[in-house]
């Protein structure tokens, strides 16, 4: 196993607020690493410096073998994203929305037909290639975002927070594309609010006031707090937070 | 204290169905949660209920008030959180709260026993903006408000959804001190395992409820027998997923925290055990394990 | 009450917390006036023009120079026939003649009244109002001195003539014609914009499943912005009279109450737009589209009305801004009284509670 993110005292500070401090570890390829934390614990802040989005104020990072200060142009088409909040556009259809991201990729349209048909016979969505984004069922749409945004063949794909609303059903199909995925290589970061979900991720981590709290795998931290789930786990550390308040 | 009779609801014109001859009733004093996914059709219920909207057909009524004609009494005895956070996010917690009481016809002080808990620990920061209030200090804020005229019914709409597991236990702790000083509440969530924290519970999915009860009753009356299935080896979870579900006698198996929940077509199979290990799953474990709401969801999904 | 006074003072907060929005509030109409000024009165300033003096008398000496003292004046004295001045007109090298008959002062001596000449180019209408209004005041100033020290009443008339645009038709008033725009875009944006944020933000389905009635949202939603347009109101006033000299001639009182009904109509009519859009950028759109572009096209202030064809004529009564437009112009440029206005206030009155009470009837207390 060779990691594809490896962070050393990876620190952001707002002024005199500080957001991360000195975070450090390593996720393989392949590894499914659930990244936890209460509202306002850092979460964001660190995931945006991954992703290159966000420069740190110090310590050493690098994501697929690149360099988080200098080069995120880089990371940038090693990674992939997606987010409940904003994923897919409403108004164009199922197959432009794929074009229209894997030509952001840079790939052709040789390739992008080539992928479109993969991901469209993958999700069992072929008959509905000409359908309005708008008019899928939430479900639908979630597996939809996650699939074009591994479309590039990513190495590490960040998920934040994907699963929101969705019926249990959906969610357990969405969890199915992940394990795929992450069977054929490619490291999965995601965060969740769903404690059961942390459960199906390899290692989760868990931020308090800006410090990894904890960050072993689900069966070893329920061993060492003794308890049978992870939302008790959650619940001991976070609750010890003193920074409530953004 | 709430009761609706065959409320149904479409939009554009009938082409899309939001609830479909939905029936239940909520007493007094109870904790009643409305549990399911994002489009089920749980907005719109409490939209019918706060009157800020018409069902197509179908009676309702709120604290012995009907929801059309009696709506001016309804308005002065609910209290409603909105699923989108909707308070000023420009003014203070402070001015949020003085504005809400003074529409309301009160004051701060005048129930202020009832919202003591809660907005104790969010007055710190009173003098600071909603807008730059974390998740869970804007969901207390939007409880005390909704509270500050000492509803007799609480209507709240996804109260905890993005919000963490601490902030959204203690928030299910002030919803069990409300209902002690006889506040009737409705609350939605997506969250399943929120469930088992109220009194008796709707699943919903697709505009329909799939069944009424306690949740013990709920859970009682999953017909099939249900299996955990683990292995060792964490990093085979879903061989071990693909593996089981490609065995002939199962008829359902999804991942479920850190075991798989499985049922069987007929009757459990030890076989079963075997059959992985020969397709490469090393010390796998089978059990029989009580359900969850969650399973009781899926269940009825299929049907 | 308590209620309502408590909601108006939440509004005042949140617009006075929204910097951006008070910037453009209160920076669009001095700029517009600013802008308008500069461009205006650097034209003005050192206009040519052309006396004539056919008395060459004491009085008429006097006047003339009084009027090259001026700093708005340069006076061209190469031309002495008439012949001369329509040439140097036509070529556009003078803005106004000022012509003294002969036996100027003898006339206002034996008569007590004399008549001047005063002729200005109006294909440029302000140009022309404005070099004319200077020399009047001139000649005015002078009337007042000449009584002062005479027994007997004396008065200098000056006669005006505009050339090629006599009626000053299409005059770009802009005055008139930048209240009408700022007030109407003020009110009915803010207003439409402020009631669809609620919706957006999801606090209008408190404030509906709350007690608190309808019209009071409206009320509370109104005041604010009546009151930063009233101050707008006062701003451009202001600084019309002091950039661009041109002060309130009628009754500042009958203006600013033409001027508030103006305020209210447009405020329904935002009212009105909230209630059908959804989204902020919609309530936008509508205002802009439904309000900016009838309003400059309509009004009378970019094209006169009287020159459109009929579809177009029948429509602009329809719009509010085009009555108020009127008045303005009556009452600050003319110096007209009610007696001359009541028709267009009516008309305006009229359109007011018709577009509030329909806003009243329409505005939905469900969602939907």
């Amino acid at each position: 196993m060779q990691p594809v993110i490896i962070t050393d005292k990876l620190t952001k500070h707002f002024g005199n607020f500080i957001a991360a401090n000195e975070l450090t570890f390593e996720v393989d390829k392949g590894e499914i690493f659930g990244f936890l934390g209460a509202n306002g614990a850092g979460k964001t802040t660190a995931m945006r410096m991954l992703c290159g989005l966000l420069t740190p104020s110090s310590g050493k990072a690098t994501i697929a073998g690149f360099d988080v200060y200098k080069e995120t142009e880089k990371i940038k088409r090693k990674i992939g994203y997606m987010s409940q909040k904003f994923s897919l556009y409403d108004d164009l259809t199922v197959s432009e929305n794929i074009r229209f991201y894997s030509g952001i990729y840079g790939m052709n349209n040789q390739q992008i037909r080539t992928k479109t048909a993969e991901l469209l016979d993958e999700l069992q969505l072929q008959s509905e290639a000409k359908t309005l984004v708008r008019e899928l069922p939430l479900g639908w749409k979630q597996k939809l975002a996650f699939s074009v945004s591994i479309a590039h063949d990513p190495d590490i794909v960040f998920l934040d927070e994907p699963t929101g609303g969705v019926d249990p059903v959906t969610r357990r199909q969405f969890w199915d594309l992940i394990y795929h995925a992450a069977d054929k290589g490619v490291t999965i970061f995601v965060t969740t609010h769903y404690m059961d979900e942390a459960e199906y991720c390899n290692r989760v981590s868990i931020m308090v006031d800006g410090v990894i709290a904890a960050l072993d795998s689900p069966s070893n931290l329920k061993k060492q707090y003794a308890t049978d789930n992870m939302e008790d786990v959650f619940y001991e550390l976070a609750r010890k937070a003193k920074r409530k308040a953004d | 204290m709430i009761t609706l009779n065959n409320i149904d609801k479409t939009y554009n014109k009938g082409s899309v169905t939001a609830l479909k001859d939905i029936s239940f009733s909520v007493k007094g004093d109870e904790l009643f949660g409305l549990i399911g996914p994002d489009g089920a059709g749980k907005t719109t219920l409490f939209r019918i209920l706060t009157t800020l909207m018409l069902a197509d057909k179908g009676e309702a009524s709120v604290n012995g008030f009907d929801v059309v004609k009696d709506y001016k009494q309804i308005r002065n005895c609910v209290g409603y959180m909105p699923g989108k956070f909707s308070l000023y996010q420009d003014l203070t917690i402070k001015e949020n709260l003085n504005f809400f009481a003074a529409i309301f016809g009160t004051t701060l002080e005048e129930n202020y026993d009832l919202i003591k808990d809660i907005y104790q620990q969010i007055e710190p920061f009173k003098d600071r903006r909603a807008g730059q209030l974390s998740g869970g200090m804007k969901q207390k804020l939007g409880l005390c408000c909704a509270l500050i005229h000492r509803p007799k019914v609480l209507f709240l709409d996804e109260p905890t959804t993005g919000v963490d597991v601490v902030s959204r236990r203690e928030f299910w702790e002030m919803l069990k001190k409300l209902k002690r000083q006889g506040i009737t509440i409705l609350v939605s969530t997506a969250y399943m395992d929120e469930a088992k924290l109220c009194d008796r519970i709707a699943l919903i999915q697709k505009g329909q409820i799939l069944s009424i009860d306690t949740p013990a009753n709920i859970i009682d009356s999953f017909p099939e027998k249900l299996y955990g299935i683990k292995s060792a080896k964490f990093s085979g979870v879903f061989k071990l997923l693909q593996d089981t579900r490609s065995y002939p006698g199962i008829a359902s198996c999804f991942a479920f925290g850190d075991s798989l929940h499985a049922t069987f077509n007929d009757s459990s199979d030890k076989r079963l055990i075997n059959y992985l290990h020969t397709k490469g799953n090393s010390d796998v474990t089978m059990e029989t394990i009580t359900p969850g709401v969650e399973d009781c969801f899926i269940h009825l999904l299929k049907e | 009450m308590k209620q309502l006074i408590v909601f108006i003072k939440k509004e005042f907060l949140q617009v006075f917390r929204d910097k951006r929005s008070l910037l453009l509030l209160f920076g669009l109409p001095i700029a517009q006036i600013v802008l308008f000024g500069f461009a205006l009165s650097n034209e003005v300033k050192n206009s040519k023009i052309v006396v004539v003096d056919y008395s060459k008398d004491a009085v008429t000496s006097q006047i003339i120079r009084k009027i090259a003292a001026s700093k708005y004046f340069n006076i061209e004295q190469s031309m002495q026939s008439a012949d001369q001045l329509q040439a140097a007109f036509k070529k556009g090298a003078i803005k106004m003649a000022v012509i003294f008959p002969a036996n100027f002062a003898l006339n206002l001596q034996h008569t007590g009244k004399a008549s001047m000449q005063v002729i200005a180019d109006a294909s440029d209408p302000n140009v022309a109002t404005t070099v004319v209004n200077y020399v009047t005041q001139i000649v005015n100033s002078y009337n007042g001195q000449l009584s002062s020290l005479s027994a007997q009443p004396l008065q200098i008339v000056p006669e005006v003539q505009m050339m090629y645009n006599p009626q000053l038709l299409g005059a770009p008033n802009f005055i008139p014609g930048v209240m009408a725009l700022v007030l109407m875009l003020v009110c009915t944006m803010m207003t439409s914009v402020a009631i669809v944020k609620e919706k957006e933000l999801g606090t209008m389905e408190i404030l509906l499943v709350s007690p608190f009635k309808p019209l009071y949202i409206i009320i509370a939603k109104l005041t604010p912005n009546l009151f930063i347009s009233i101050i707008n109101y006062f701003i451009i006033i202001i600084l019309s009279a002091v950039f661009l000299d041109l002060q309130v001639k009628g009754s500042l009182l009958l203006l600013t109450f033409c001027s508030i009904l103006f305020i209210l109509t447009s405020l329904s009519i935002g009212l009105l737009i909230s209630i059908g859009a959804k989204t902020q950028q919609a309530a936008m759109m509508g205002s802009l589209m439904g309000m900016m572009l009838p309003t400059m096209l309509l009004t009378g202030f970019l094209f006169p009305v009287e020159n459109m064809p009929i579809a177009l004529q029948w429509l602009a009564n329809f719009v509010p801004s085009r009555w108020y437009f009127i008045i303005v112009k009556q009452i600050m440029l003319k110096g007209l009284g009610i007696a001359s206005v009541w028709k267009e206030t009516l008309i305006l009155l009229g359109m007011c509670v018709l577009l509030f009470t329909i806003s009243l009837k329409k505005f939905k207390i469900r969602l939907q």
